[in-house]
């Protein structure tokens, strides 16, 4: 396609600017020495020195990791099921209410999600006694039910282009299906699950609102205290955990792109190999598409 | 490699016997695991005939109960306290069921709430409002998104797979933070005003932060990898062949464009405006961050009637008409993923 390349790379220009620029400057700024966000008063790493000495920044931080962990661990898992669900098993009794329950959390407005969970702890604290008060295990259950969401997305988008035929070929051999799950399917899946877990720990370290209505007092998370300080204004420590934030986030999806693309690649190896084999070592090079 | 318990023959344990000829092997296996155990259990070990027994069943049901206990079920308690009354207490909200003196059940549903959302204007502004900016934003995002998409779909493997890392890659980094960087470039002594100051264009800052303005670029900002994503996937799968065919027979590329690749697209252009729309539609951080005390958003009324005024049966009275505005728009994001779903099953 020739046609109007100029026209095309210039808005995708403009997108990526309109996209990154703003982070630039807030990494740019973090190492500025001046108090006054704009105006540049030398380099200094001062604000990473004074991020590191704020005991309530870094309680928040352990608050924020302890529930991105847990809520990515079991969110993994449950949303791996329910992709099964979906992607293998067919029909069942109630798929089209458990289809309208894994997507909806994808775009169900936030203050929606968190007030209703708020109101079902409170329900089932006068009801059974349990949770017994908010906190991180609240915040935990609330950020596992909107991220299994994206980890079904994630697994089931991976489990259709995956050649069912080695699985059928291994329950032909004798394989029962939770063996052809675990030795072919699962670890077909791997890549998905990597990047499930991933994105579940992000989207949980970076959730504001729910964690605000089904927080305790005594469980601020990382994203609570930082807009409670970004209302007071714009200061430069924000800017240095931002950049670390950014860093973060960076190394994350790098890790997880180079996890994908090395089986990837492992995967197209093995696949010309076979076909090398096949052919009887005549041709060198891969027919792959 | 398999454990001690298996006898012979039991490998064809997990084949259908019947009907299987519509479904795939290995779905009917799984459906037939369950069935299975019945049949074969005296050979194995019990955990074995457990799991064959209700392996399906598990796998359908911790899912399934996660989600009607934490999701489903809280939607029916915001329904049942958005009937009830405000109260000073704790529960800070009137039971709607009560047994009163005679062993009689009393119900007390109160609409006052609705009537309260439909006499105020505050919240029927903030409704409208709130419409109002999700719509614009969406359309300047598709705009924005549309030849992003298309020029990604349309690059070489190496250099589409760089651009999408970068299309992802701001998705992974805080939004907070994202939204945050905007403050310190559109405030008063922001970078944009003192660039411009500097530059003698201008002699007093524009009012940039806490405007409509600073409302729609946060929103677009921030939603635009979610119109992207879906775009380039409509995009990439379509045919080059079918542009070109249009191309020979005489059409001018604009017109192709109208008539082949818009249509085609469509599906691509529907699931990014509803993870656009709907999400912006109930957004809180930008109004709250970015639009000022000035721009009503109904999910600024519903934190602080929340968090303010601790009213949690007005609160959960306007989850229940936001939703109401929302169905629609959900269940034609629902329809595609699933016609989507379908498609990619089929192919």
């Amino acid at each position: 396609m020739k046609r109007s390349p100029v026209f095309l790379y210039a808005m995708l220009a403009f997108g990526f600017a309109f996209l990154y620029v703003p982070i630039l400057l807030l990494i740019l700024y973090s190492f500025n020495e001046s108090r006054l966000v704009t105006v540049w008063g030398g380099f200094s790493l001062k604000w990473y020195a004074e991020l590191f000495r704020n005991e309530q920044m870094l309680n928040a931080a352990l608050v924020s990791l302890r529930v991105a962990v847990t809520s990515a661990t079991i969110a993994t898992v449950l949303g791996t099921l329910s992709a099964l669900m979906m992607g293998r098993f067919g029909r069942f009794r109630g798929r089209l209410l458990f289809t309208g329950m894994i997507t909806a959390p994808l775009v169900m407005p936030e203050v929606i999600t968190g007030l209703s969970l708020l109101l079902l702890f409170v329900s089932l604290e006068t009801v059974i006694g349990w949770p017994a008060g908010r906190g991180i295990d609240t915040i935990t259950i609330a950020h596992t039910t909107f991220c299994m969401a994206y980890v079904n997305v994630v697994v089931q988008s991976r489990l259709v282009g995956l050649d069912r035929s080695v699985e059928e070929a291994a329950m032909d051999l004798g394989a029962r299906p939770l063996k052809a799950f675990l030795v072919i399917t699962l670890p077909m899946l791997a890549p998905a699950l990597v990047s499930g877990w991933l994105l579940s720990f992000t989207l949980s370290l970076d959730d504001l609102v729910i964690a605000s209505f089904v927080a305790g007092p005594a469980s601020t998370t990382l994203p609570m205290v930082v807009f409670s300080s970004v209302r007071l204004g714009v200061t430069p420590e924000i800017n240095a955990l931002a950049t670390l934030l950014v860093l973060l986030a960076t190394a994350t999806i790098l890790i997880a792109a180079g996890f994908m693309w090395r089986q990837e690649r492992e995967r197209e190896r093995v696949a010309t190999k076979a076909l090398k084999t096949e052919r009887g070592g005549s041709h060198t090079s891969s027919s792959r598409p | 490699m398999s454990g001690a318990g298996e006898g012979p023959g039991h490998g064809l344990g997990g084949r259908p016997t019947t009907g299987a000829r519509t479904r795939s092997i290995a779905e009917a296996a799984w459906a037939a695991a369950g069935r299975d155990g019945e049949r074969n259990g005296h050979g194995r070990t019990r955990l074995q005939w457990l799991m064959a027994r209700f392996g399906r069943g598990t796998v359908i049901g911790i899912p399934y109960i996660w989600l009607l206990l934490f999701f489903l079920l809280p939607f029916l308690i915001v329904l049942k306290i958005s009937f009830a009354e405000f109260r000073i207490g704790l529960p800070p909200y009137t039971p709607l069921l009560e047994w009163i003196e005679g062993g009689y059940l009393q119900i007390k549903l109160a609409f006052g709430n609705f009537l309260f959302l439909l006499d105020d204007p505050l919240y029927v502004v903030a409704y409208l409002n709130s419409l109002k900016v999700a719509l614009v934003s969406t359309l300047i995002a598709l705009l924005i998104g549309y030849p992003m998409a298309y020029a990604i779909a349309r690059a070489s493997p190496t250099w589409r797979a760089v651009y999408l890392l970068l299309v992802i890659l701001p998705f992974w980094t805080s939004f907070l933070i994202r939204v945050y960087a905007w403050i310190g470039i559109l405030k008063n002594n922001g970078l944009i005003n003192n660039a411009l100051i500097s530059l003698g264009l201008i002699d007093s800052p524009l009012p940039l932060l806490n405007t409509e303005v600073s409302l729609y670029i946060g929103i677009v900002y921030s939603y635009l990898p979610f119109m992207v994503l879906p775009l380039y996937a409509t995009l990439e799968k379509m045919d080059i062949a079918l542009i070109e065919a249009a191309a020979d027979l005489g059409c001018r590329p604009f017109k192709a464009f109208l008539t082949v690749t818009l249509p085609l697209s469509m599906p691509g252009i529907v699931a990014g405006s509803m993870l656009v729309f709907i999400p912006a539609v109930g957004e809180f951080v930008i109004p709250d961050l970015l639009g000022g005390a000035g721009t009503l958003m109904i999910g600024k009324v519903l934190w602080s009637e929340f968090f303010n005024n601790r009213d949690w049966p007005v609160a959960s009275a306007v989850a229940i008409a936001m939703l109401i505005f929302l169905v629609i728009p959900i269940v034609v994001f629902q329809y595609y993923q699933h016609k989507h779903a379908e498609r990619a099953e089929e192919s």
